[in-house]
């Protein structure tokens, strides 16, 4: 990465807010994007990521805070901006009836300094559709030819709104390649989707977006302070039989105990030695640590919540 | 590239989708050919008079039917397209990229004209091999020609506006027919309206600009008398179309 400081950041915004009408679909986020990077903002529908994204890329105007990309202001400077990003929106159309070199060809014709198209179209790995009509592709080619059109223009900041939603497996296996390989000839990825493992793969760094702001940030590993997130001793006990004093916090039902202890080596090593000394049997024990899926779950509040979170229940140990 | 070169450049590939698709295509070119053939076969018979001159009906329809080509050319594919474009993001595209956006209307404009100009070609062609109608010449020519201009022009535009009040593509052929249609008929392009009309037809009529577009093609074909306040009155409306758009045309669906 040669993100050199004196240029700035890729994307730099600050306390964004835009309402509609009285929905505030963006509250306060600040987001940096460093060049070189790939970027996801992750989170549901409705998260305000898209409104974000427009802001940034200079169709919306927000309504407080201050956005810079590449060190220009999207809506006051955003003729001097668009020669120099990308574009791929959530939903947008190419014209039927040109051919899929037509289209990057006519798009090309308005940037000042275009990537030749062949290029383009083996970049996206549509070099076998290259005279085919538009509405002959499928929706993951459509989508690969939404990302060639976006580098026709050789951008250094590509916007990718959802890239792969309502794709295939494989399709969007596809689709990563190419974002692999865009963020091997350098450019600048700013990515928004809903799924995780997208992020997890694509992103050098994620946000987690939820109700207008941002809710978390770092790293796929570090996300939501996942390192520091304690992992969960599980086992079953015979009825009528307590475990051991001294685990720590630990929660039960049915038999089975959860224990979420401070210290997992020890804790682990008082449980087991215990278990020897008493000849009680510790039925499917097992160690579990919160996954990325849990993390953002937790973190955008749509689900049950994660273990760390949890109240005390009954059968909570003394 | 100046605009001029983007304008040309733009226009090349509206101009291949154009072509290639078979129904705005057909529609476009078949249309007036077909109603000129229809309607001269059904009512072109006899004679009328326009303008205190005694003319055959079939020569009559030459010129309604150039009219008519253009109106659809200009207005009605203006309308839907561009609403067929905005609904599906084609134009929220566009307006991402560093391609000014006058240069984008500007190249559906001039396409709208050459294919009006084609249009009229081929109907007068089709007129005069067929129904000896006069191919105009001279002075004749030239005021025909500004009309042709500033009428395929003020009804681009018109069709731009008209495309702010269209809630979605599938909405965008009932509302333009609706809008056009009964205009035709009230205009007389479609049935000649006799003096004694009601004067509610006429003043219709004198209020919009099909009519004055419609009479300023019939001065051209059949050396009426030719009148300036026409154009005067669809270059009016053209300019209230391009204010409306100007105002109101959205870039993104409404939705």
């Amino acid at each position: 990465m040669v993100a050199t400081t004196s240029a700035g950041s890729a994307v730099l915004a600050e306390r964004l807010v835009k309402s509609y009408g009285d929905l505030q679909a963006v509250a306060g986020v600040d987001l940096r994007v460093e060049r070189g990077e790939v970027f996801a903002l992750l989170g549901p529908n409705g998260a305000g990521k898209t409104t974000t994204l427009e802001i940034l890329e200079g169709y919306r105007r927000a309504d407080q805070g201050s956005v810079r990309v590449l060190g220009l202001d999207p809506s006051s400077q955003r003729s001097a901006l668009k020669p120099r990003i990308g574009i791929v929106l959530q939903a947008t159309g190419v014209d039927n009836y040109l051919t899929v070199a037509e289209s990057i060809e006519m798009y090309s014709g308005y940037y000042p300094h275009p990537r030749p198209v062949d290029e383009v179209i083996e970049l996206v790995g549509l070099a076998a559709k290259r005279n085919a009509r538009v509405v002959t592709l499928s929706g993951g080619q459509q989508r690969r030819l939404d990302v060639a059109i976006a580098l026709a223009g050789d951008p250094e900041l590509l916007f990718l709104d959802e890239p792969t939603t309502g794709f295939d497996p494989s399709a969007r296996h596809e689709a990563w390649e190419v974002v692999r390989s865009l963020s091997a000839l350098g450019k600048t990825v700013l990515l928004t989707t809903h799924y995780m493992d997208e992020a997890q793969n694509l992103a050098d760094r994620v946000a987690v977006m939820a109700g207008g702001r941002i809710v978390a940030e770092g790293t796929p590993s570090t996300l939501g302070g996942r390192e520091a997130l304690r992992a969960t001793i599980r086992f079953r006990l015979p009825a009528g039989v307590a475990p051991p004093e001294g685990l720590g916090e630990a929660r039960r039902s049915d038999g089975q105990v959860d224990v979420v202890p401070d210290d997992l080596v020890e804790t682990l090593h008082r449980l087991t030695a215990w278990a020897l000394e008493t000849g009680v049997p510790l039925e499917g024990l097992e160690v579990q640590r919160p996954t990325l899926e849990d993390v953002y779950l937790s973190l955008v509040g749509d689900a049950e919540p994660g273990p760390e979170h949890t109240a005390p229940g009954d059968g909570s140990a003394t | 590239m100046t605009a001029v070169r983007m304008t040309m450049f733009q226009m090349r590939y509206v101009n291949k989708a154009f072509w290639r698709n078979p129904a705005s295509a057909f529609f476009t070119f078949a249309f007036p050919l077909m109603f000129l053939v229809i309607f001269t076969a059904l009512l072109g018979h006899g004679e009328i008079q326009v303008g205190g001159r005694v003319i055959h009906q079939s020569t009559y329809y030459v010129a309604e039917m150039a009219a008519f080509a253009v109106i659809t050319a200009c207005y009605n594919n203006i309308a839907i397209g561009m609403t067929f474009q905005r609904d599906s993001g084609v134009l929220k595209r566009v307006n991402g990229t560093p391609l000014p956006s006058a240069v984008y209307l500007m190249a559906r404009v001039l396409h709208a004209l050459l294919v009006s100009l084609l249009l009229v070609a081929i109907t007068v062609a089709f007129g005069h091999i067929f129904y000896s109608a006069d191919v105009p010449t001279g002075m004749t020519l030239w005021r025909f020609l500004v009309m042709l201009v500033v009428g395929s022009t003020a009804f681009c535009a018109l069709g731009f506006a008209i495309t702010t009040v269209i809630p979605n593509a599938d909405a965008a052929a009932p509302i333009v027919n609706a809008t056009i249609l009964p205009l035709l008929f009230l205009s007389g392009v479609f049935i000649p309206i006799g003096d004694n009309a009601p004067a509610w037809i006429t003043w219709t009529g004198n209020v919009f600009p099909v009519k004055h577009f419609a009479d300023g093609m019939q001065a051209g074909f059949l050396g009426n008398a030719f009148a300036w306040s026409g154009v005067l009155v669809v270059a009016a409306w053209g300019v209230v179309g391009l204010a409306i758009a100007l105002r109101f045309f959205s870039w993104e669906p409404r939705r």
